[in-house]
């Protein structure tokens, strides 16, 4: 589904630069769940924006589902993003004057899905996250785990190839961040893709594959025994 | 997705409606440009239609001439002679001036008296012709003006004054057919005039009779006091008044540098200066009006730049979820526009219910010239075009400073 070879990123401001990614070689097959690990400043965020097409890479190869991504405009960015990817963030990063199934149904809205049938839709994807009950709530009356998994229901809706989540969970409780790995591992299940980049450990043994990285570079890429994130929530 | 498509506009309604303190601050500065614009419109509108109002009955082509006293010698004669103009004046004038049309010369009394059962009014007494009716018009409010047959017959009628008839007759009563005393003299009461807002050199304390009655009462002879000129359209009132003043100078030995010997007034320069003075406010308001919408628009476009500031993540999670530059400048431009013209529609609705005011207010005033203050289809279309162009060009700014933003940077913001 991910191929990526060689890649390298830098930063370059003024006369500094400074080099994040220094050659990362990844393949990723579909339905695979991979956490990416690595201490603050690593590149964890770099490596995921690059995939996620909001941001370039300097050099290298990037193959997303055989389509190489390469040469990307504005415009062509955009539509890759709405065609192939989802994404979860740490801060949500909802839009806090539409209630929760509009913002489900944004990315519904820029692939041209007609309005009676972007909002069934949206509807149809809070109810798979269990929040049919909220659908006509503005964010700021939802709780965090709440509004993360408008987020996820957000990321699915336009039915990507991949969905990229930058810590998920950084900004939950445990109990809340297991719930929600749990939706993930369950949206997992159902054969998507995901790659999520965390800090925590016990978050990172929810995936199937644990990515390390340092220093711009893979220092350990293992598969895991996954742990089931329903074990710990009642 | 084209700009009519739905969806387009029910994203632009929703982000606006959902900012309502937002959008309602946004607009202010165009909802008081718009209104600022319209009343200055509407005033300009009004001021013209009372001036209208106030020279309503009165040729503009035509000219008014008296005697005074001569201020030079000449010919024999010393500086400080009187001259009177007589009818034979009229009829060589007629002969001599081509641009002349019609003259109606007028003969007035300064020490009639005027009596009826015992009540002075001491009104002015004017001998006329009807044709006097052709160049400044007495609005009528009960029986007639002074016409031919009363000429020709030397009919000892009057038409009087609304202040004559309430110093002459109680009130209420009918004057029409009544009669009153000039001179020891009775006259019928055939009409009643009220005073227009017209230009008016006998107010409503005056009594007209007719000319040639006149001549015989007062034993004037073919004196006359002065004359009222109606210059055939096309010509000008000025041409004719110099070729007058040198016909009557040549003929009464007046030198022809006495600027002093004759009196007139030119009232096309007064409805010149009018026209033009109307035009200058008409172009001002349209100057100060366009100023203050872009000045209005200006604020919209600077409001929009900053909630693009404030709006950096939202763009940021638009672009991210799919939401190409171009949608983003469209939506972007969309809400200058709406915004605009919503504040515009606003500003219309409100500056006509003011103008509607004011009419109501002033209209109906005597000494007050503001009528029917309205603004015209047009003003209100070439307004419209303006302030829609103008918010599209502005949005721009906003929308560029948007598209600007970039995803990755927008979504770092918090
Ligand atoms: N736009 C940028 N301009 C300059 N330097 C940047 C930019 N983005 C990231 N960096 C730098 O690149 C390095 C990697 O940043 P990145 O955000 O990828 O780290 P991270 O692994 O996600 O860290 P964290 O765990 O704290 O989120 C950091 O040193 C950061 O300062
Ligand atoms: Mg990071």
């Amino acid at each position: 589904m991910i191929e990526i070879k060689n890649l390298h990123k830098s930063y370059h401001m003024g006369s500094n630069s400074l080099h994040v990614l220094k050659g990362i070689n990844l393949s990723i097959k579909e339905g695979e769940l991979v956490a990416i690990m690595g201490s603050s400043g690593s590149g964890k965020s770099t490596f995921l924006n690059i995939l996620g097409m909001l941001d370039n890479l300097d050099e290298g190869e990037y193959i997303l589902d055989e389509v190489p991504i390469k040469n990307l405009n504005e415009t062509k960015a955009a539509n890759y993003r709405n065609k192939f990817l989802g994404f979860i963030f740490q801060s949500f990063n909802l839009i806090n004057y539409k209630t929760a199934w509009e913002n489900v149904a944004l990315p519904l809205y820029y692939q041209g899905v007609p309005r009676k049938e972007r909002k069934e839709r949206a509807i149809k994807h809070l109810e798979s996250v269990g929040l049919g009950p909220w659908i006509e709530h503005l964010p700021s009356e939802l709780s965090g785990g709440q509004k993360q998994r408008v987020a996820i229901a957000r990321a699915l809706a336009a039915e990507p190839k991949v969905m990229l989540a930058d810590e998920p969970t950084g900004a939950l409780d445990s109990t809340t961040s297991r719930e929600v790995m749990d939706l993930v591992q369950k949206i997992n299940d159902q054969g998507k893709t995901i790659l999520v980049v965390t800090h925590e450990d016990d978050i990172a043994h929810m995936c199937k594959r644990i990515v390390h990285l340092k220093d711009g570079v893979i220092v350990e890429d293992s598969y895991v025994n996954q742990v089931r994130a329903s074990e710990y929530v009642q | 997705m084209g700009i009519f498509d739905r969806d387009l506009w029910n994203e632009v309604f929703s982000t606006l409606s959902k900012n309502m303190l937002r959008t309602v601050l946004t607009t202010l500065g165009v909802i008081f440009a718009i209104i600022i614009l319209i009343l200055l419109l509407g005033a300009t509108t009004g001021m013209s239609n009372g001036f209208n109002k106030i020279f309503a009955g009165t040729a503009s082509n035509s000219m008014f001439m008296w005697t005074q006293t001569t201020s030079m010698p000449y010919g024999g004669f010393e500086r400080g002679r009187r001259i009177d103009f007589t009818l034979e004046d009229v009829d060589l004038i007629k002969r001599q001036v081509s641009e002349v049309d019609i003259i109606a010369p007028r003969i007035q009394s300064g020490s009639a008296t005027v009596i009826r059962e015992g009540k002075t009014s001491g009104s002015g007494v004017y001998g006329d012709y009807p044709s006097i009716s052709l160049v400044s018009k007495k609005r009528i409010v009960e029986g007639r003006f002074l016409n031919q047959s009363d000429i020709d017959e030397s009919k000892k009628v009057c038409v009087i004054g609304l202040d004559a008839y309430k110093l002459l007759f109680d009130k209420g009563e009918n004057a029409i057919g009544k009669f009153i005393q000039v001179n020891g003299i009775y006259f019928m009461v055939v009409g009643v005039y009220k005073r227009n807002d017209n230009i008016n050199f006998e107010g409503e304390n005056a009594v007209f009779v007719p000319f040639t009655t006149f001549q015989k009462v007062f034993n004037t002879g073919n004196k006359i006091g002065w004359m009222a000129i109606l210059i055939h359209p096309g010509k000008q009132v000025k041409v004719a008044e110099n070729k007058i003043k040198t016909l009557m100078k040549e003929k009464y030995n007046v030198h022809p540098n006495d600027v002093r010997a004759f009196g007139s007034f030119d009232m096309s320069e007064v409805f010149t200066g009018i026209s033009a003075f109307v035009m200058v406010l008409q172009g001002f308001s349209f100057f100060v009006g366009i100023f203050t919408l872009l000045a209005g628009v200006i604020a919209v476009s600077n409001i929009l730049l900053i909630t693009v500031k404030e709006r950096t993540n939202e763009i940021g999670v638009r672009r991210a979820l799919g939401a190409t530059p171009k949608i983003i400048k469209r939506q972007i431009i969309l809400e200058s526009i709406v915004l605009t013209t919503f504040a515009g529609l606003i500003g219309f609705v409100i500056s006509v219910a003011v103008l509607h005011f004011l009419d109501y207010k002033f209209g109906a005033s005597e000494d007050f010239p503001f009528v029917n203050p309205t603004v015209s289809l047009l003003q209100i279309t070439i307004s419209f075009i303006l302030m829609v162009t103008l918010s599209v060009l502005i949005g721009l700014i906003p929308a560029n400073r948007a598209v600007k933003i970039k995803p990755i940077e927008a979504l770092r913001e918090e």
